[in-house]
């Protein structure tokens, strides 16, 4: 909220103001009524691995986080220039591999890297689009955002973006008169133009969509439903789905009707067992055939995932070099890649300041934060990096920003990141104005992960 | 609609439908064993027969008495119709549809659902049955009020209702048979004392005690509540009033769909064939018959229904 010389950023001032009026115990009050009400709604996420973990609700903080316009427009192009390189990685990475050629990123982390799906080099997904729907992990720091980590497999969280600003709304509708915030209901429009974009060609009338889920007990089914429920089309399993003739269709009380797009919530490997894990009942046999003959469109497109890969992260600034002849315009945290001799080395002389990450690993899982670990820790750490040097990465802990927070009675800063959501088409990505921000609720956390006991704010971005 | 959404809609009728049953059966039975006479156990005995899981109750070999069987009918996981386990299903297939719900519907559903998981938490403190009945009832209505409400008259409407009024078909002719065969102990006269309460008992759980004062007017005789629970069609649970209703809801499908299919003319034969009868021709043939004879047919319409959508 503060910049570096300790005042109250403008785009704050506002926020300031309100937050001194507000009674503490009138504040924690509006805090539990929005709790109860996610709860009621159904708002769940459920953690795995966990007893009880069917009936989770993220913490909501009611403060919101607010970013200014000028700070989203940078936001916006360096989303859109990031996007579109990797999209077009992907292509190339697909078809002539010319950045392999060109030496710039080593062949193995690309090829044999468990994401890589040989069946894509047969596919062309319609306008070279193969992460439709992505969302990119943000920090703040005194120099700006940098970029954390690219999330284009399907990435999770829109319906709390949503949910968050419905519940800002109802609570305190006065700030949003103070406050010009740009609303992020257009997120529900960029999916829908989008379904109809990628539609294969040669549809007649609408395209008919849906959304194809692992079923309700998938942690992020609640978001599942109420996608489909917003864009109107049907929420499916793969056994409502079959595939006859190369064309795919959905079992209705009408008898079946033929499916042109599907938005996948469902990982590669479950897609289809005739292409991939032949021992899934999540996916639907044939489906990939389907995809190959041009009569489907799957959103997103299989095999993306080896552009997300954190091994690849590291690289996204010289892939944008390579296809856009740009300088990245937000930038990546800096990063050392273990499986180079230099940057182990540093690695493993500076793990107490360093965050140390595993490349295959994810929600917060399987990392080392350096300064908040015990010499024990480190030590043991240390031995895991040397016996896999290539499995990790490493990044300096950063002066991550904070943002007022409803702790107990009081309020206090805590760390935030931010994820911003985009829509990618042939014609065009379009980013939401907003995001999902992530708070660490315990004191001094740098972990944002909702499975981690993170929560979530409203994100606003100022007109 | 999806196949398998209009499923979930039907059988999440039938188990909001059933739990309502099952508090009632639980009602009557404490109103029974309020009256004086030989056998305190009998209305807990009868509650199980008419749940329709008499022979799981049975496995367990315990005696059936109030704590036995109020629990075995509300909270015990292991029956598939206990109030427990129809909200657990009932919720489970709510928010396999949640998109085929509106936003109040899902609500009183989880709220109810929330609750009772509450309860069942605190295991140290005896569950406050009449409490839990009363609020199971309450809860339903809610479920019911809000479908009544707020949902679109199209498919998710109707095979909510086809549900429930199934279900509720099958409830009534269960809970008749049952009452008139075990009922009554041995010596006591048909039309004494007891028998009198015990029906009165079974009219009060379906809440229709008045209505039968109303269209009757005189003192409570079986075969006037058998013409009451089967044939008035203006009584909401009988089984007149219910297979008039599933061959509408089927008629506006049919309406939709632009298909006649077995399920439509099954129905219509039902009702039908109610619509023709009176007491009398129901008696000359044996009330139990008829009831079998027509829970079986329930039974193969919601059969019908599940093949012509294809669920």
């Amino acid at each position: 909220m503060r910049g570096e010389d300790g005042n109250v950023r403008s785009a704050y001032q506002h926020l300031e103001t309100w937050l001194g009026e507000m009674p503490v115990d009138e504040l924690a009050r509006r805090h539990a009524a929005a709790e109860l009400a996610f709860r009621r709604l159904g708002i769940t996420f459920a953690v795995y691995g966990e007893e009880d973990a069917d009936e989770k609700i993220i913490p909501f903080d009611v403060i919101p986080r607010v970013v200014t316009g000028e700070e989203f427009d940078g936001i916006e192009k360096g989303v859109v220039q990031r996007i579109d390189a990797l999209n077009q990685f992907l292509t190339d990475i697909y078809g002539k591999r010319e950045i392999l050629k060109a030496g710039i990123i080593p062949p193995e982390l690309v090829l044999a890297n468990p994401q890589f799906q040989p069946v894509m080099t047969r596919i062309k997904p319609p306008g070279g689009i193969y992460s439709h729907i992505s969302g990119i992990d943000m920090v703040r720091t005194s120099e700006g955002f940098f970029v954390l980590e690219d999330n284009l497999r399907t990435p999770s969280g829109v319906a709390y973006m949503l949910e968050n600003r419905e519940a800002m709304l109802r609570l305190f509708p006065t700030l949003f008169q103070q406050h010009k915030v740009r609303p992020v209901e257009i997120y529900i429009d960029h999916l829908q133009d989008m379904m109809r974009e990628v539609a294969p060609r040669g549809v007649r009338g609408d395209p008919l969509g849906v959304i194809l889920t692992p079923g309700p007990l998938n942690s992020a089914y609640y978001e599942h439903s109420f996608l489909a429920d917003r864009l109107g089309i049907e929420l499916v399993e793969g056994s409502d789905l079959f595939a006859e003739d190369r064309m795919i269709f959905m079992r209705t009380t009408e008898g079946p009707r033929q499916v042109d797009v599907i938005y996948r919530r469902i990982d590669d490997d479950f897609l289809d067992p005739l292409s991939f894990r032949p021992d899934t009942i999540l996916g639907v046999a044939g489906l990939m055939d389907a995809y190959e003959a041009g009569n489907v469109t799957i959103v997103n497109a299989p095999g993306g995932g080896v552009a997300d890969d954190k091994a690849i992260y590291s690289y996204v600034p010289d892939i944008i070099k390579f296809y856009t002849g740009e300088d990245a315009i937000l930038d990546n945290v800096q990063t050392f890649r273990c499986r180079e001799k230099d940057a182990l080395n540093y690695t493993l002389e500076n793990l107490a300041d360093l965050v140390v990450k595993r490349v295959d690993a994810s929600g917060g899982y399987g990392m080392l934060i350096g300064p908040q670990a015990t010499k024990a820790e480190i030590e043991e750490f240390a031995l895991r990096i040397k016996d896999d040097p290539e499995g990790y990465i490493a990044q300096p802990t950063l002066a991550l920003s904070t943002c007022p927070t409803v702790a107990g009675k009081n309020i206090a800063e805590r760390h935030v990141d931010l994820r911003a959501f985009a829509v990618s088409s042939p014609e065009a990505t379009r980013v939401v104005p907003g995001g999902l921000t992530r708070v660490a609720l315990k004191e001094g956390s740098l972990v944002v992960n909702s499975s981690q006991g993170g929560g979530t704010k409203d994100s606003w971005v100022l007109a | 609609m999806l196949s398998r959404t209009a499923n979930s809609l039907f059988w999440l009728g039938r188990h909001v439908e059933r739990a309502d049953f099952m508090a009632r059966l639980m009602e009557a039975a404490i109103r029974f064993e309020a009256l004086p006479q030989p056998d305190p156990e009998s209305g807990w005995k009868s509650a199980v027969a008419s749940s329709g899981t008499g022979a799981l109750f049975k496995t367990y070999g315990v005696p059936a008495n109030r704590d036995t069987v109020s629990h075995f009918l509300a909270l015990d996981p292991n029956n598939p119709s206990s109030i427990r386990c129809c909200l657990d299903k009932a919720r489970n297939d709510a928010r396999v549809v949640r998109t085929a719900l509106t936003r109040e519907t899902f609500e009183s559903l989880n709220q109810s659902w929330i609750e009772l998981q509450e309860r069942l938490k605190q295991v140290e403190r005896p569950v406050d049955m009449q409490m839990l009945i009363e609020r199971v009832k309450q809860e339903v209505r809610n479920f019911e009020g809000s479908i009544w409400r707020t949902l679109v008259r199209s498919e998710n409407f109707w095979f909510i209702r086809l549900g429930e009024v199934i279900e509720r078909a099958d409830n009534t002719a269960r809970l008749l048979d049952v009452k008139y065969h075990t009922l009554l102990p041995e010596g006591e006269d048909v039309g004494g004392a007891l028998d009198q309460a015990q029906w009165t008992a079974v009219l009060r759980s379906v809440s229709a005690v008045t209505a039968y004062r109303h269209i009757y007017r005189q003192n409570l005789k079986p075969w006037l509540i058998a013409d009451l629970l089967i044939l008035k069609e203006e009584i909401p649970r009988s089984l007149a009033h219910c297979m008039d209703v599933a061959s509408e809801y089927l008629h506006d499908l049919r309406a939709q769909h632009g298909r006649v299919g077995p399920a439509d003319r099954l129905a219509r034969r039902m009702s039908d064939n109610l619509a023709g009868l009176t007491i009398d021709d129901i008696y000359a043939d044996g009330l139990h018959e008829f009831l079998q004879t027509f829970i079986s047919d329930n039974n193969r319409l919601s059969r019908e229904i599940a093949q012509q959508f294809s669920f």
